[in-house]
């Protein structure tokens, strides 16, 4: 399984979902941009809620810190935490090399694939980065 | 980009090789060219060319130079011979630190003398007017500020003094640590000092700002099969840090005192007299409040300038932030490239500058931490 990160979805605040249909469930796959780990410079600490936690849109779920920063985690969308790479805390090299594969963060059970709506494509993302390198 | 803020020489330099550009006092400064911790390593093992050309260079012409100095700075400068070099602060009289700077007395080839003050970038403007005033009793004294019309390269690592040595025409390898000397880089004249703020082996280079480019390549050049890079703002403070060296706007400033940041070995109080030395005299006999002091959290996570510390016997409940008062506060703090763990350096009560153990917020959260000796990092003699 590799993910193409022209098929996902990004948020302003640089996390990308991936949105998979199991059963009649929706479930996103949570990460963070390349872009925003390429700006973050060498990440030493990631910060993972638990599973089972309940998200908001919007809210923040975790923190990564870079050598000379913290940047909070925000969830794209709503919904349960069904599960957390719990991985990743401890392999923050390879969450570089591989953000879109390796790198996911959370899968998350959906309530409402609306706010999908809101989120950008890969195209428009690009544009942002663009304009704010 | 806001149009206020100054270019180095190299800036276009810095661009062309992929540099992330931040604005730092005033200046647009390189802080990576792609991996904070990759130019870290490169420092410690073999050698890296920082541009810091936003430092402030002031230059002190004529006679009474080294009286006016004497008077301002808190180490003896009267006594400074041809070449030597020496770290110093300028205080004020309450014994708050202005700046801490290098002050060189420096020979050009045609004999003339004068003393160069390396200040910090932040504070340029404000040492510059702090001198000017003082020229009125020393009116055979001229000061011009230089930093505009040169540029500023420091070279630091192992594996410099053996790769770049040979390139200046007085090799610096004659140069002990702390001495300076005006001589040529393929014809074009530079002052070449043995110092440093990495802890590595080194030297810092003022060059004419039109020769920067050149220079900074030919340095890049000889240390290529070393596997020399350029290394920018980010890494130059993880080594510093690593180094126990304190940082303008950090471990020192206008509330600080030499005293306190545990650097009375840059203050000579023998048979002299300075801006400041009576505060700093009676700091020495009755002790300062706060000492500075080296920090090892226990986390994996980065404590940062502005954290407050509690002292570890007044445990708060759940490790939930204390209603106590702080014993102190972090004043740096990075994740160390070289040890391989967080460390931060900070400022306690005098009284609990020797416990062991203390607890620091680290956003919210409180986590034990140790107090240790500095530096974090003595390179290999």
């Amino acid at each position: 399984m590799s993910r193409d990160e022209k098929n996902l979805l990004f948020a302003e605040s640089h996390e990308w979902v991936d949105v998979s249909d199991t059963g009649g469930e929706k479930i996103a796959t949570i990460g963070i941009s390349a872009f925003a780990i390429e700006q973050l410079n060498d990440l030493v600490y990631m910060d993972l809620p638990a599973a089972g936690r309940v998200l908001s849109k919007g809210e923040e779920f975790g923190e990564v810190e870079s050598v000379k920063a913290v940047s909070p985690l925000y969830s794209p969308i709503s919904g349960e935490i069904i599960e957390v790479h719990r991985d990743l805390a401890d392999n923050l090299d390879q969450l570089k090399d591989d953000p879109y594969d390796f790198g996911w963060i959370l899968k998350v059970r959906i309530n409402d694939d609306s706010e999908l709506r809101a989120m950008m494509d890969h195209a428009a993302y690009k544009e942002q980065c663009s304009e704010a390198g | 980009m806001s149009t206020s803020l100054q270019t180095t020489p190299l800036d276009a330099w810095h661009r062309a090789a992929g540099a992330k550009m931040v604005p730092f006092a005033g200046f647009e400064m390189p802080i990576h060219y792609g991996s904070i911790v990759a130019e870290h390593n490169t420092c410690r093992g073999s050698g890296v060319l920082f541009d810091v050309s936003h430092m402030g260079r002031l230059r002190l012409d004529g006679d009474g130079a080294a009286d006016l100095l004497d008077w301002l700075l808190t180490r003896r400068v009267t006594d400074l011979s041809v070449g030597q070099t020496r770290y110093s602060l300028i205080c004020r009289e309450d014994g708050g630190v202005l700046d801490d700077v290098l002050v060189s007395n420096l020979e050009t080839p045609s004999g003339q003398q004068y003393f160069l003050l390396v200040v910090n970038a932040s504070n340029r403007q404000k040492i510059w007017e702090w001198i000017l005033p003082h020229l009125d009793r020393f009116p055979g004294v001229r000061l011009t500020d230089r930093t505009e019309l040169t540029a500023m390269i420091a070279v630091q690592g192992p594996k410099v003094m053996a790769a770049c040595g040979r390139f200046f025409k007085f090799d610096p390898n004659r140069l002990k640590y702390y001495r300076s000397v005006i001589t040529e880089h393929l014809g074009k004249p530079t002052i070449i000092s043995r110092t440093g703020y990495t802890g590595e082996d080194g030297f810092e280079l003022i060059v004419r700002a039109e020769e920067a480019v050149r220079v900074w390549e030919n340095m890049l050049l000889a240390g290529r099969d070393a596997g020399f890079t350029a290394a920018g703002l980010g890494a130059r403070d993880t080594l510093r840090t690593e180094a126990g060296m304190p940082l303008y706007g950090h471990e020192l400033s206008e509330t600080i005192t030499p005293v306190q940041a545990g650097l009375t070995f840059a203050c000579n109080l023998a048979s002299r007299d300075f801006v400041g030395r009576d505060t700093i005299e009676q700091l020495m006999t009755t002790g300062a409040n706060q000492t500075r002091v080296g920090l090892l959290p226990d986390t994996k996570r980065v404590v940062r300038d502005g954290s407050a510390i509690f002292s570890a016997a007044q445990q708060p409940s759940d490790h939930q932030p204390s209603d106590q008062l702080p014993i102190g506060q972090v004043t740096s703090g990075c994740p160390s490239p070289t040890l391989g763990y967080p460390i931060a350096m900070g400022y306690v009560n005098s009284s609990h500058s020797k416990a062991e153990r203390v607890l620091v917020d680290l956003r919210g959260e409180m986590v034990p931490a140790r107090i240790v000796p500095l530096p974090f990092y003595r390179r290999p003699s």
